[in-house]
């Protein structure tokens, strides 16, 4: 172990001797490894911030939207033929073991005023399980009851949007009187806030009515018992696939839809833009792997060049070594080291320059950017393989010289 | 009686130059008995430096035998001989060839370097080897920072450091004035009183006069071989 602490002194001592040259062989492995400390941390504090998103939406959640979307484009998309009803909701919840509860949604733009104050926002008729599906809890009051929805009451809750817009600071909203389409509606609960969801829509921008309400006294009077969305959760994450089967096999069902025939309603899982992002992921991963690999090998052959450089300068050094009994492989692990020292030097200080770019990207876009003891443990790993790839050319011919050459070179 | 030292038995060597061949030994036959004290003679071109680096292992014979303390050495691989060079053969050059950018210290621990005793051993037997040299207080200095002459001892200490039996020396007064090469003369005198076969090779007739024995080599050959 001693020998090796000091050849690696002489190794250090080697590069000292030429700062310069030295920090520029460095280089290419610096700029390597710190784009790949830095990709790889703001890569996945970008997708840790979109799964969060993501199940902030709600666990295990699965939507059942009408119309198809199995052949796209062509047809009007999600919802655009009205074929969902509160039947099936009660249905699904009758009906399928792997769903944890159900609520269903009918939504409209609505104009809303509060005193001198109005507000357009979307305004949803639902449910009382509607919070635990979403998994949404409340700041203040309470969520709509079965109560309101059997009495059709006019009761609203809001999101924190809406009471921002609509009521002072200071000013309680609980308790307050609004208006939705000339109809009075008593606040009686105020939602905690969510935030943007993974398309950059304002969560908190909504206000809830009972179901009941929304169709006898706002808009349903057009489609009485349709829905826009079902809304489910599956009892645990890994049946969520057995819940989407179960419901998509009620819904034919119940929709009379021959066997082969097109489905006139689509179910999607949550879980389904989490693998995606996952995918972008990968291939963010497969693009700064052949960035890494492209530096790595640049910086490699840098290495090497100035190490056959070095070994042709040093000629003399490597004869006396060899007369005082170096063997072959003594030669050959000294210039070996020497490119590893070289190699790992850039490698701790690309991964310290990649750390702090992380931090100030981190401290800029508001993501947490883990960074990784893996990341920095393999790039360390890496960059010392790169010196023994590279460094092992030159090492062998520094072995290979000869002796009385070596010793009458000037 | 012990066997040689050293025992040559018709070692030529021939370096191929520009297509032809240089026949730098033409046929030696010597013994160095243990003990001895001699000296190498003759003109530049002679073979005196061809024939150190062959009895040091530096160099391989191209004809002939040559027996190290009664082992046949004449075709030894690269890591044997690089081994013998470490533990049984001391070398001292007229360019001293100490590297420039260690200490004399590390300069006198680099033989050690490649025999592996421990961190501790090696530092004092270094110091040792200095001390013997009268180079103790210069330790830490660099070649750069030394006398030739004081980096000429530094390179007799690294040559003792493995204790060897036998110390070869290439011209070792040749890059320092009269004065101070009597010194390491002197040096290397004192280091055969210790029972080390010293073997050096001398242009100085006055440096030869005083050794033991003295041979004279022309032309790669053995010409003269004189005991005083
Ligand atoms: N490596 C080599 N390649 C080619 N020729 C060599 C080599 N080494 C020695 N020679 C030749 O061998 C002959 C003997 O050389 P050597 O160095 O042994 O002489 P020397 O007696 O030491 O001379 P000097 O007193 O000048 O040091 C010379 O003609 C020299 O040119
Ligand atoms: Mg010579």
């Amino acid at each position: 172990m001693d020998i090796l602490g000091t050849v690696i002194r002489l190794a250090l001592r080697g590069l000292m001797a030429y700062k310069a040259r030295s920090l520029l062989t460095m280089l290419g492995i610096i700029i390597g490894i710190g784009a790949v400390i830095v990709m790889i941390s703001v890569g996945r504090g970008a997708n840790a911030s979109i799964q969060k998103q993501i199940s902030d939406l709600g666990a295990n959640m699965l939507m059942v939207y009408s119309g198809s979307t199995k052949k796209g484009g062509v047809k009007g998309g999600h919802g655009s033929k009205p074929t969902l009803r509160v039947a099936d909701a009660q249905a699904i919840a009758r009906e399928c073991p792997a769903v944890a509860e159900v609520t269903h949604i009918t939504l409209r733009s609505s104009q809303v005023v509060a005193g001198e104050k109005n507000w357009n926002t979307t305004v949803y008729g639902t449910t009382a399980s509607y919070p635990v599906v979403r998994d949404w809890r409340m700041e203040q009051g309470e969520f709509l009851t079965n109560q309101h929805m059997r009495s059709a009451a006019n009761v609203a809750v809001l999101g924190a949007t809406v009471v921002k817009n609509l009521f002072s600071p200071g000013e309680p909203a609980l308790g307050g009187k609004i208006r939705i389409n000339n109809v009075p509606f008593t606040v009686i609960g105020v939602l905690a806030s969510k935030g943007s969801d993974p398309h950059g829509r304002d969560q908190d921008d909504t206000l809830f009515v009972p179901y009941t309400t929304f169709s006898r006294k706002l808009h349903g009077r057009r489609l009485p018992g349709v829905v826009n969305v079902i809304a489910l959760s599956a009892r645990s994450k890994r049946l969520v696939p057995e819940a989407k089967r179960e419901v998509e096999e009620l819904l034919r069902q119940k929709h009379r839809i021959a066997p082969g025939a097109e489905d006139d309603f689509s179910v999607r899982a949550l879980d389904e833009y989490a693998q995606m992002a996952d995918k972008t992921m990968d291939i963010m991963t497969i693009l700064l792997t052949s960035v890494a690999a492209i530096s790595l090998v640049v910086g490699g052959i840098g290495i090497m060049n100035i190490m056959l450089v070095s070994v042709t300068e040093r000629t003399r050094e490597i004869g006396i070594r060899m007369a005082v009994g170096a063997r072959e492989r003594d030669v050959l692990v000294q210039f070996l080291t020497e490119a590893m020292t070289m190699s790992v030097l850039g490698g701790v200080l690309g991964t310290l320059l990649g750390v702090g770019a992380a931090k100030a990207v981190g401290w800029a876009t508001g993501w947490m950017s883990p960074i990784d003891v893996d990341a920095i443990l393999l790039a360390t790993l890496f960059s010392a393989g790169v010196g023994v790839f590279f460094g092992y050319y030159p090492a062998r011919q520094a072995s290979r010289m000869d002796l009385i050459e070596a010793l009458r070179y000037e | 009686m012990d066997a040689p030292v050293i025992r040559f038995a018709g070692v030529s060597r021939t370096y191929p130059m520009e297509g032809e061949l240089v026949e730098a030994l033409r046929g030696i036959d010597l013994e160095i008995e243990q003990g001895e004290l001699m000296a190498i003679m003759g003109p530049s071109g002679s073979g005196k430096s061809t024939m150190m680096h062959i009895a040091g292992l530096l160099d391989t014979l191209s004809r002939g035998r040559y027996e190290l303390e009664g082992e046949d050495v004449s075709s030894l691989s690269k890591n044997q001989r690089a081994d013998i060079r470490n533990r049984r053969i001391g070398f001292i050059f007229q360019s001293f060839n100490l590297l420039a950018r260690c200490s004399a210290l590390e300069n006198v621990e680099l033989p050690m370097l490649y025999h592996r005793p421990g961190v501790a051993e090696r530092r004092e037997r270094a110091m040792a080897a200095l001390e013997a040299v009268g180079m103790a207080d210069r330790a830490q200095h660099l070649p750069r920072q030394l006398s030739g002459g004081q980096q000429q001892r530094v390179a007799v200490a690294r040559a003792l450091v493995n204790r060897p039996a036998l110390i070869l020396a290439d011209e070792p007064t040749g890059n320092l004035d009269t004065r101070t090469g009597r010194e390491i003369i002197r040096l290397l005198s004192s280091l055969h009183q210790q029972g080390i076969t010293v073997v050096l090779v001398t242009h100085d007739p006055e440096v030869g006069r005083a050794m033991r024995r003295r041979i004279f080599l022309r032309d790669g050959l053995l010409e003269r071989d004189e005991a005083a």
